[in-house]
């Protein structure tokens, strides 16, 4: 697999408060950087082995899709990356996967969590206030200034681009809101603690075109300040978004590689199967 | 220099993670802790004390030791019988009605007065029986004593009932009724055997709970250092027997209430053991 | 049989099959019948509950009239009656019960529902569930051979942390609404238990992992997001044990001291309504005496009303979240 195009990483926006260290590796130029890695990655629950040592990078600031047929374990390759997995019982991981160099295994979970941050299929807001929902990641890690929080709770549904739509309700429930918005007000949460990199597990699919366009939008914006990890069933979503994308079947990793070429080009029969339609 | 402040913070987080897992598992402990506590010591004091004459003499004239409970235990059967006579009948009714003929406002209403009466305090329900039975009849008696404990029965059963008939699976009546049989003899040869045992099972906890009941019977059956034949007559209890004797002035009083309260926590627990571990298995099947 | 047999429809049969079909509807009315007049029952029992208490209380009603609730004497020979200390020691001795049941019951209900490995789990709950079936009597009996002596041995830690304020004054004969209400506590814990972990297990998953995905500590994503989202129904079984603590008779009876006073002490002895009634019921003199205790279970049945009722709505307001 190459190492694709020269591309400058831009900075990641103000994490100053919560003090992470851009990495130098980052900042460079001539290659991208490898944001996570994952080497020969195998999982287990009970005595269900869903992954069949897994290898491969995450490029930072850039897009990378996880695609294939139901079941093919990219969604349970998702969560290992912020060790979400750890949450079902009787399931064990082998293998490494590194954040910037540092196994995210001899790191504390919660601030693996925080770092790289993870949106979910349906969207699952608290029940509270539009306000208390972005600003829970927040306070959890020590932010406990109103001001502070009434700025971080705005630049990330900013980010979101979901501000214009809530600022005047913030107060509200977050359930008044509509899917599309919930999902928006979801992705604007996990944003809200600075994470350097941004899970999607199929954010799109309970949501209308309309809906799914402005995340997709959002998706291209957030790449500058983010590295972004989707998990897609909708491969033409995959080809609109990602800048590389991995084919998993069956617990494996088939091919992984810039997206153009997995869907124009692939070198393997089943990737070639599979987006070309002939099955999944 | 900023990131140690973080990670400072995020040990106290952990710390506080640690100790609030610990405490609240403390509490659980106590919960259990006390059960087994109660167990434990029951069967070692009130084990200890019993004996044959326990099962089979009457009570001594007050002051003098020895002497058992006999009377007591035949009490509490007899009013449980005539107890369970009463209440599972109408229970189990009331609850064929709420499963297979609810639905309106007035199965609603049903349902609300259940767990009205479902609420009273046992005492109360006493004082019911008192006014319904023994202040016409002058005198207390076991009729007034099971009469009590039947209506305590009554909103359990009915709701139990209520809820097995209601989780045989709708396939199962229709597959009666469209074979030609009409309402009444689905329910009667299909829905009820298929909740058979959870009804069961429900009959036993509620005895299981009734039998441990001492407030309504205190001034319905009163008590009796006799045997009491028939119905008229008041008739000790078990539970009475240990509320009386628990507080009376006398050692040898003391030991037997500690063995009547073994004997009654042994067959309560029984019971109820046996009953959940018929439902888990239950469960199980149908599922 | 004259009817034709091709017709597909017929609009009444003829000889065996009309009788057939009569006997067939009347099982379906007879058992409609039978069972409804078992519902009706129900209803009747209940509403000559009410009217048997409300009759039977007239004397003492129609003399004390609504000054019966505030009133403190309690004078058989003068026969002056009032429900304050009583109603006073129910309220007194179930405040106890909750103050220390709650953190107990909710703690131990957390544990079980999210920290607790499955079997665990389970396996206590059953544990305590059976706690749940102790007869009000054996808590009694032990509340007079266990508790109180250890109580008295606990007397002078606790008058010197706490003797300074009037709730723990004056002289501890065991009997006393302390007692009572730590007895109480402990009857009520597993009912707080049982509810608060069905209600805590039915939140949606989704909520938890939200949190933890966020970087929340285990502890932060159960006290932050999953309690509070459970927050009613965890309500309403505190408001089920109340109903519960409110009626209970027997270990109250055996260990409260029956003293128709009000003190403020908690060691000193007192007496519930449920209490009173036990004792003196059976062998009441007169009937304004009776009528007066009849009155005072009217009391009762009101307050266990109203507070059952208000359960009930917390509980069912959780929508399809465990209950009941």
């Amino acid at each position: 697999m190459q190492a694709p195009m020269p591309q400058q990483s831009t900075e990641i926006t103000s994490p100053q408060a919560l003090n992470v260290a851009i990495p130098a590796e980052a900042k460079l130029s001539g290659e991208s950087a490898s944001k996570l890695s994952a080497t020969s990655l195998v999982f287990h629950y009970g005595a269900f082995k869903a992954l069949h040592g897994i290898s491969m990078q995450v490029y930072a600031n850039r897009v990378t899709a996880f695609i294939g047929p139901s079941g093919c374990g990219k969604s349970t390759f998702l969560r290992t990356l912020n060790r979400m997995n750890e949450t079902i019982r009787h399931s064990r991981v082998e293998g490494e996967i590194l954040l910037d160099g540092e196994n995210i295994f001899n790191l504390d979970v919660s601030e693996v969590r925080r770092r790289v941050g993870m949106v979910f299929q349906k969207s699952n807001p608290f029940p509270k206030s539009i306000f208390e929902n972005i600003a829970y990641g927040p306070r959890i890690n020590g932010y406990e200034n109103r001001a502070a929080l009434r700025d971080r709770v705005e630049q990330s549904l900013r980010r979101a681009a979901l501000w214009d739509e809530v600022k005047d309700k913030l107060q509200q429930s977050a359930y008044s809101l509509s899917g599309g918005q919930q999902q928006r007000l979801c992705i604007a949460r996990a944003l809200a603690v600075n994470p350097e990199v941004l899970l999607l597990d199929e954010p799109c699919s309970a949501l209308d075109p309309i809906a799914t366009a402005k995340i997709e939008d959002l998706i291209f914006q957030l790449k500058n300040s983010c590295t972004i990890v989707i998990v897609t069933h909708n491969m033409q979503q995959a080809a609109r978004v990602a800048d590389f994308t991995g084919f998993f079947l069956m617990g494996k990793l088939i091919e992984f590689d810039n997206t153009t070429k997995i869907f124009k080009n692939p070198s393997m029969r089943e990737t070639e199967d599979y987006v070309t339609g002939r099955f999944g | 220099m900023a990131r140690r402040k973080m990670s400072l913070h995020l040990m106290r987080r952990k710390t506080v993670n640690a100790v609030m897992l610990s405490l609240t598992g403390l509490c659980t402990f106590i919960a259990t802790g006390t059960l087994l506590y109660i167990l434990g010591y029951l069967f070692v004091h009130g084990g200890k004390n019993l004996s044959w004459d326990f099962f089979t003499k009457l009570p001594a004239p007050v002051g003098e030791a020895g002497g058992g409970m006999a009377n007591a235990i035949l009490g509490s059967a007899k009013l449980l019988l005539l107890a369970t006579a009463i209440g599972v009948p109408i229970g189990f009714l009331g609850g064929v009605y709420l499963a297979e003929f609810g639905g309106n406002t007035f199965a609603y209403l049903v349902r609300y007065v259940t767990d009205l009466l479902n609420g009273v305090p046992s005492i109360v329900i006493g004082i019911f029986a008192y006014t319904l039975i023994v202040l016409p009849q002058g005198h207390f008696s076991t009729m007034a004593g099971g009469l009590a404990l039947s209506i305590m029965m009554i909103p359990i059963a009915i709701r139990s009932s209520e809820e097995f008939l209601r989780a045989v699976p709708l396939a199962l009546r229709e597959g009666a009724m469209a074979l030609g049989a009409s309402k009444s003899k689905a329910i009667l040869t299909v829905v009820i055997p298929a909740a058979k045992n959870g009804i069961m099972t429900g009959i036993m906890l509620n005895l299981a709970r009734v039998a441990g009941e001492t407030a309504p019977l205190i001034f319905t059956s009163l008590g009796n250092r006799f045997w009491s034949p028939g119905w008229e007559q008041p008739t000790a209890s078990l539970p009475v027997m240990i509320y009386t004797y628990a507080l009376g002035p006398y050692e040898d009083w003391h030991q037997q209430a500690w063995a009547a309260g073994f004997v009654l926590l042994a067959l309560v627990l029984a019971v109820n053991i046996v009953a959940r571990l018929m439902l888990s298995r239950q469960a199980h099947v149908i599922r | 049989m004259a009817a034709s047999t091709t017709s597909a429809v017929k609009a009444r049969p003829s000889g065996r099959a009309q009788s057939f079909q009569q006997r067939l509807r009347a099982g379906d009315d007879l058992a409609y019948a039978v069972t409804l007049a078992a519902a009706i029952t129900i209803l009747a029992i209940t509403a000559l509950l009410v009217y048997e208490l409300y009759v039977h209380s007239t004397l003492s009603r129609h003399k004390f009239g609504w000054s019966f609730l505030v009133t403190r004497t309690w004078d058989p020979v003068a026969e002056q009656f009032g429900a304050l200390p009583f109603i006073y020691g129910t309220v007194v001795t179930s405040v106890i019960a909750l103050l220390l049941g709650i953190p107990l019951g909710v703690g131990a209900a957390i544990f079980l529902a999210e920290l607790a490995p499955p079997k665990i789990s389970s396996g206590l709950t059953f544990l305590i569930e059976l706690l749940a079936a102790v007869p009000s009597v054996i808590f009694g009996l032990l509340g007079v051979f266990v508790l109180i002596p250890i109580l008295h041995k606990l007397e002078d830690p606790i008058r010197s942390a706490l003797g300074w304020t009037p709730l723990f004054q004056g002289p501890f004969y065991g009997v006393s609404m302390l007692s009572a209400g730590v007895v109480l506590s402990l009857m009520i814990i597993p009912f707080i238990i049982s509810i608060s972990r069905e209600v805590i297990l039915a939140v949606p998953n989704d909520q938890r992992e939200a949190a933890l995905a966020l970087g929340a500590t285990r502890w932060e994503s159960t006290w932050d997001v999953v309690v509070p989202y459970a927050y009613k129904g965890i309500t309403g079984s505190i408001f089920l044990s109340l109903a519960r603590a409110l009626g209970e008779t027997m270990a109250v009876t055996m260990v409260i001291g029956n003293d128709p006073k009000i003190n403020t002490s908690l060691f000193a002895p007192g007496y519930s309504i449920a209490a009173i009634i036990a004792n003196e019921f059976a062998e009441a003199p007169g009937e304004m005496y009776t009528s007066a205790l009849i009155e005072l279970g009217l009391v009762l049945f009101a307050l266990t009303i109203i507070i059952n009722g208000a359960a009930r709505l917390l509980v069912a307001g959780t929508s399809s979240k465990g209950g009941t």
